[in-house]
């Protein structure tokens, strides 16, 4: 507190007559989060309370178990246990195959040496990212159909035969990743490419005066030189790993492999908000919040352990 | 650069062809969307449509075209972009610029009273449960408001915001400006680049969002058109889709929903290469911190 020697002579008029609009515009977005962020915590209570429709939330009776009959509930759920197995199976897929594709990307447009042409292929590769999880449904069902899908149809021109990429277990992992990368590669490498610019272009020609070549300059400089943002990255996907959006999956679902394919958020919205079982699902949620923000604070620990600049 | 060795003119090529891969992976789904909305059914069936539009005609476009639904989410949903992202880069602003101010008391405060809803979210159903409390439930307003800041995007601004020197301001407030005309008459005609960036990011979040529809929303008037797409590719409500917009055409409906897809694409394609150089400086400001 550098102002300190400054209270005794504050005056609480004058600096009112100075600062009062700021607090006035502050208003309106404070408000805005005390409501929509801060006043829906006040819920989160019913995940130990039987809930009612017709009680206020004060007032309902506390559930049984001392209030942790829905979380004991929810893990004696198989929906549950395959919702969770699946929302940290298919975020660890991408997190291994998905998180390596945009600095791969970087590294290589970095070595392009047309400006122009880097350029274009920057445009189209960023524009997956536009594009919502609906309509890239709608392009995987286009592109993947058993009988007029490209994809397959091209599979059959070579002698092959139709694979059910969207409506088989394992395939549809497979395409549910690869369209995470397809969607993501090109939007994460705008990071890479920035820290990579900021790397001090002395350290290159120094490299090239002692002879090092095209790859090791890679390895020993540009690598060195972005890792700060691998591992800030990185450590906001591990914190992230129990997390995931809504729109992704719920877009990709379908009958047929909703066994590996229901996340803990599509979860809730199915039995919660369609099944109308408030209580089970709000605690679904307690439980994927309080654990998402315990991962995020061990992956950041480790990460100043290991001598890295953590996240915060 | 000093003149290249024969195995670094290899790879050379061999990085340029591997890009030119990469981009056709990425244009190739569109290319082969936009030829089955243009081909004639019999050919789509027949696994005869790849990239090049077979029988060329126009009649899914058409059919689109007249589908009232459809045209009416169309515009709802330009509409509510266009609402939602002046509304956002309002209240953003407002969030960002009296926080770069060091003499405001209990900016600590507020700046972790911000920096909470970051790592903790209620969940669904808490939210779901507030909207019901407000009456939101299938009120348009439900499509606007709860979205209508990011706090991620509102940092983004203000690291924007504090790379502005403080010597210009400085000397306006020596001149006697008051803070809003300095955010009016110095902050904003410097801030294009951000607020580019930001428009883009809200416009693309709304236009591309369905999530707060296909939960708030129970007047199927005020569907967006993201949700209204999902029913259409999901088959919900064929039946009734079928009788009443003449989408039941045996065998129309592959290029159909194909043209359907265009359609929705369509605006943002159009829009983001023109804001490249603006994102990209945002979203290095978001992730880069120092």
């Amino acid at each position: 507190m550098k102002e300190k020697g400054k209270t005794s002579n504050f005056k609480f008029g004058v600096y009112m007559k100075r600062y009062w609009q700021l607090y006035v515009m502050l208003l309106l977005p404070l408000t805005y989060l005390l409501v929509f962020k801060y006043a829906p915590m006040v819920y989160v209570q019913i995940a130990f309370k039987k809930y009612s429709l017709v009680e206020s939330i004060w007032k309902l009776p506390v559930a049984a178990n001392h209030g942790f009959e829905y979380f004991i509930k929810a893990f004696k759920t198989n929906d549950f246990k395959y919702a969770l197995r699946n929302t940290l199976t298919l975020n660890l897929l991408d997190l291994f195959l998905g998180f390596p594709a945009p600095i791969i990307f970087a590294l290589i447009l970095n070595e392009l040496c047309f400006a122009r042409y880097k350029k274009v292929v920057q445009t189209i590769a960023y524009m997956p990212h536009f594009l919502s999880w609906v309509i890239i449904y709608s392009l995987a069902l286009q592109l993947l159909a058993p009988n007029d899908g490209l994809v397959n149809m091209v599979i059959h021109d070579l002698g092959g035969k139709a694979i059910p990429f969207l409506n088989e277990e394992g395939h549809w992992i497979g395409s549910y990743i690869g369209f995470g990368i397809w969607q993501n590669f090109g939007w994460g490498s705008i990071v890479y490419l920035a820290s990579i610019a900021g790397i001090n272009p002395e350290l290159y020609e120094a490299a090239a005066v002692d002879g090092a070549g095209r790859f090791r300059k890679m390895w020993h400089i540009t690598l060195p030189g972005i890792k700060p943002t691998i591992v800030v990255l990185l450590i906001m996907s591990l914190g992230n790993i129990l997390g995931g959006g809504f729109d992704r999956p719920f877009a990709f679902q379908n009958n047929l492999v909703m066994r590996v394919a229901d996340v803990i958020p599509t979860f809730v919205y199915r039995v919660g908000i369609k099944g109308l079982q408030f209580s089970l699902t709000t605690a679904v949620g307690l439980f994927q919040s309080v654990v998402g923000v315990f991962f995020l604070l061990m992956a950041n620990f480790i990460s100043r352990k290991l001598g890295e600049r953590g996240i915060w | 650069m000093k003149v290249k060795s024969r195995a670094d003119k290899i790879w050379d090529i061999v990085f340029v062809i591997f890009c030119l891969l990469v981009s056709a992976i990425c244009i190739i789904p569109m290319l082969n969307l936009l030829a089955k909305s243009l081909s004639g059914v019999d050919y789509i069936v027949r696994s005869e449509v790849y990239l090049i539009p077979k029988g060329l005609n126009f009649k899914a476009y058409a059919t689109v075209l007249k589908d009232a639904k459809y045209v009416r989410a169309f515009f709802w949903t330009v509409f509510l972009t266009i609402i939602c992202t002046v509304a956002s880069l309002t209240m953003t602003t407002l969030c960002a610029y009296p926080l770069i101010f060091e003499g405001l008391k209990g900016r600590k405060a507020i700046n972790v009273f911000i920096t909470i809803t970051m790592f903790f979210n209620a969940g669904t159903i808490p939210n779901y449960l507030l909207m019901q409390k407000l009456n939101l439930l299938s009120n348009p307003l439900v499509l606007i408001i709860p979205g209508v800041m990011s706090v991620y995007n509102m940092i983004i601004m203000r690291s924007f915001f504090y790379g502005i020197p403080d010597s210009l301001r400085e000397s306006a407030e020596i001149d006697g400006a008051s803070f809003f005309r300095i955010l009016i008459s110095i902050y904003l005609p410097l801030s294009k680049p951000v607020m580019a960036t930001l428009a883009l990011f809200y416009a693309v979040g709304r236009w591309n969002g369905y999530s707060d529809a296909l939960m708030y929303m129970r007047d199927a008037k005020y569907y967006t058109l993201q949700l209204l797409l999902y029913n259409i590719i999901n088959n919900i409500n064929q039946v009734e889709v079928a009788t009443q917009e003449g989408f039941s055409a045996p065998g129309l409906s592959e290029s159909l929903k194909a043209a359907v897809v265009m359609f929705s694409t369509v605006p943002i394609l159009c829009i983001y290469p023109f804001l490249q150089k603006y994102f990209i400086h945002g979203v290095t400001l978001g992730a880069v911190k120092e």
